[in-house]
């Protein structure tokens, strides 16, 4: 039995490494900022719900629902557009145009998709008004939750209330989405009668787990430590950007309504702030806006509500926190007259390249064809020698008809001297020029061969264009592959 | 050794009161959310046992309580396979093969079949693409032993060739050299003879009226007076330029002198009918048929 000295650590603890969640209890607010608030939630919700029974006709056959995610067909119909899964690139240009379109926010006007758009923030706020309408406001919500051990029938009664509105909420949201995918009134109707398909009640489930739980329970701290976006627009800020901003010029030092008074009748300086802490209690992240920007702010403008109504009431100068600069802050501490530049080189790049991008992609809708061709060469045999001497190539050819109609087109070849073609299954109809048939809005895959005497083509590869004609409306649409011989 | 609940002094854990050259291990049990899991993972285990077929027997196996069996699943999943199919099947069995390759559909259908089953059971030998190989024809061209038309090619497939099904196409190419029929400098003209035929250059000094009058007598009977072939002896056209052993002296004189006799088996046993049909309609559609 050897015991060991003990060895002398120095304690290097410094507390862990994350930090328990602070429960956030906002107040209610009144003001510009919180009414544009409403508006753009009832604005983004209304699209949101209401999107899916918007009906839009595209003729017999085809759906007739405005927007709709069509997987079993492979198909995306977006009012007069339809696109096919080989045009997923539109959805690429939309996403450039989508984060150029944050960038250009941002560096206009801060935050606003954080503050205002984003459907964690809108959520949220709706889940938060609803826990005001049942639990009551910022105080009430705080002496509840701190008497939570003693719990009344009431109480109870209130928690389960509001779980359930939620949930009611949360269920709506995944009910809303998987209308998109279906066609909105037949999937309304097998879900009341409990017809749907399994895979809509898993969606609706998933979607219900997840709005209940980010906008009940992780709320602001989705934003602040799940999203990558705060991260990214620090980056994209610069010093004309407007952000909510605390203007200390103005509200420094910070002094009570009755000292500033004294202050300021002895001729001396006080600050605008009267430190009451209204711009904290009706923050949804909890975070005290004159600390300056930071990263928890998602911009929501509703402190600059809060001072308002504040610096309303004292009698002084509204707008104590606003949309502004540090610029500005600085140009006023000298005495100048603040500037806003909204046209800076930032802004009109990410402006030109939204146009750009927009530009190409609508030249890129307007003039997408409407009828296309595929041409795949055989592999194995490459080349086949017929019995009098020439040379027989064979493709696959698939040809794609976007329109909702049946149209019949001829195929003609270019290339080969001589060259004779021939598709399988078309010769009996007409032998000298095939034509075929091509079904509404699909593909149609035809196997052709292309033959041609030997001794005018004696090249290895020769260039062969497939020319595809619409007999009816004139449209022409070509593809090129080899010939080759033996 | 030191007693159990010996405490460390550093970190304020027991440990398990071992003790190796002054090195004592600490007791850090696993957290118990994990030994929870666990234990609930053993008594599910028992559920599954029940609930699932798990033990093996002497014979056989216990089934579990729902009977479940991944096989059944497959068989439901063919049982559906089947009726999805099944019409059109149905339909392709029944239609006459002139109409199978007019109808856009039924074309469709035969060829997407067609390629499967060829896949399976033509391409060790004819190649994928059905490009073939020395010895075995290619079925992409439009030369045919036995005849290139929808209803001969199904024939050659239900049936094959020398194959020992009563039906099967029977010819035979004797091997004259082998057989002491011709000598072999009369191998040699009528090798030169043949290529000549075909349009092929001939070597120096060949005695041309001594092969035409060798080829009279030995091989006009079955590729006809000027070669060109007869397809109901499955006698190639020698006059083409398509040559299914080679068109080269030395391989001529070999086939000559050795005879040829390439087998294919008959399909009508192995495949059902509306599939040797499909297989019929796309060997036809790869491009060589009548």
């Amino acid at each position: 039995m050897n015991k060991s000295a003990p060895i002398e650590l120095q304690n290097d603890d410094d507390g862990p490494l994350y930090v328990a969640q602070k429960k956030v209890y906002p107040q209610s607010v009144k003001g510009t900022f919180r009414r544009i608030k409403w508006g753009l939630m009832a604005f983004c919700l209304g699209v949101y719900y209401l999107l899916p029974f918007v009906r839009w006709n595209r003729g017999l056959g085809a759906p007739d629902q405005a927007v709709l995610v069509d997987l079993p067909n492979s198909r995306f119909y977006f009012f007069f557009i339809e696109l096919w899964p080989q045009e997923v690139y539109y959805f690429t240009g939309l996403l450039i145009v989508a984060a150029l379109t944050l960038f250009l926010m941002n560096s206009v006007g801060g935050r606003i998709w954080c503050g205002y758009l984003c459907p964690q923030t809108v959520w949220t706020d709706l889940f938060y008004a609803v826990e005001r309408w049942v639990e009551g406001d910022r105080r009430e919500r705080m002496r509840k939750e701190a008497a939570r051990g003693t719990m009344k029938l009431q109480r109870f009664a209130e928690i389960t209330l509001k779980h359930s509105i939620w949930l009611m909420i949360a269920w709506w949201t995944g009910g809303a989405w998987v209308l998109y995918f279906n066609d909105a009134p037949t999937l309304v109707m097998q879900l009341v009668t409990f017809q749907a398909p399994m895979l809509a009640y898993i969606w609706i489930a998933i979607l219900t787990a997840t709005t209940y739980v980010l906008a009940g329970f992780m709320r602001e701290q989705v934003c602040v430590y799940m999203c990558p976006w705060p991260r990214i627009q620090a980056a994209l800020t610069d010093e004309w950007a407007l952000n909510v901003t605390y203007k200390y010029d103005r509200g420094e030092k910070r002094t009570s309504l009755k000292k500033a008074n004294e202050l300021r009748a002895a001729g001396e300086t006080a600050g605008d702030c009267i430190d009451c802490f209204q711009c904290v209690a009706v923050c949804p992240t909890g975070i005290d806006i004159r600390d300056g920007s930071q990263l928890d702010c998602i911009q929501c403008g509703l402190c600059i509500d809060a001072c308002d109504t504040v610096m309303t009431k004292i009698g002084r100068e509204t707008r104590l926190i606003g949309y502004d600069n540090d610029v500005n802050i600085h140009r006023r501490q000298a005495g100048k007259p603040p500037i806003y530049r909204i046209v800076r080189p930032r802004t009109v790049v990410y402006s030109t390249l939204i146009a750009g991008v927009g530009a190409i992609m609508l030249y890129a809708l307007m003039t997408r064809s409407l009828l296309d061709i595929n041409v795949l060469h055989d592999r194995n045999p490459v080349a086949v020698r017929l019995s009098d001497g020439s040379i027989r190539n064979a493709y696959t050819v698939r040809l794609l008809n976007k329109r909702g109609f049946d149209r019949v087109i001829a195929i003609d070849i270019d290339g080969p001297v001589n060259a004779t073609i021939h598709v399988i299954g078309a010769d009996s109809v007409t032998p000298d020029r095939p034509m075929i048939v091509l079904g509404r809005d699909q593909t149609t895959e035809l196997r052709v061969l292309v033959t041609a005497p030997a001794e005018n083509n004696r090249e290895k590869s020769i260039p062969v264009r497939f020319r595809v004609t619409d007999i009816g409306l004139g449209e022409v649409t070509s593809a090129t592959d080899n010939f080759v011989s033996p | 050794m030191a007693e159990h609940n010996d405490i460390d002094q550093v970190t304020g854990t027991s440990t398990t009161g071992h003790q190796w050259d002054g090195i004592k291990e600490l007791n850090t049990p696993l957290p118990r959310w994990w030994v929870i899991t666990f234990y609930i993972t053993i008594v599910w285990a028992f559920g599954y046992w029940m609930v699932y077929p798990a033990w093996p027997l002497l014979t056989s196996h216990t089934t579990g309580l729902f009977g479940y069996s991944t096989r059944a699943d497959v068989a439901v999943e063919l049982a559906n396979l089947e009726k999805i199919r099944g019409d059109k099947m149905v339909k392709l069995g029944a239609a006459p093969l002139a109409e199978i390759v007019k109808d856009p559909a039924l074309l469709a259908l035969a060829r997407a079949s067609g390629k499967t089953v060829f896949g399976d059971n033509c391409a060790p030998c004819h190649g994928s693409g059905g490009a073939g190989a020395k010895g075995y024809p290619n079925l992409n061209d439009d030369e045919w032993l036995w005849g290139g038309s929808l209803d001969q090619i199904l024939k050659t497939i239900q049936f094959g060739i020398r194959s020992g099904h009563a039906k099967s196409h029977e010819s035979a190419m004797l091997a004259f050299g082998k057989e002491g029929v011709l000598k072999k400098d009369q191998v040699v003209t009528v090798a030169n003879y043949v290529r000549s035929l075909a349009g092929l250059p001939t070597a120096k000094g060949y005695n041309a009226a001594e092969g035409g009058k060798i080829f009279a007598e030995n091989c006009a009977a079955c590729h006809g007076d000027v070669g060109k072939g007869n397809q109901e002896l499955g006698a190639p056209d020698l006059t083409d330029k398509i040559w299914l052993y080679g068109s080269d002296e030395a391989m001529l004189i070999e086939t000559i002198a050795n005879g040829r006799a390439g087998v294919m088996p008959a399909w009508v046993e192995r495949l059902d009918p509306s599939t040797v049909k499909a297989l019929a309609v796309y060997v036809h559609s790869l491009g060589g048929g009548k």
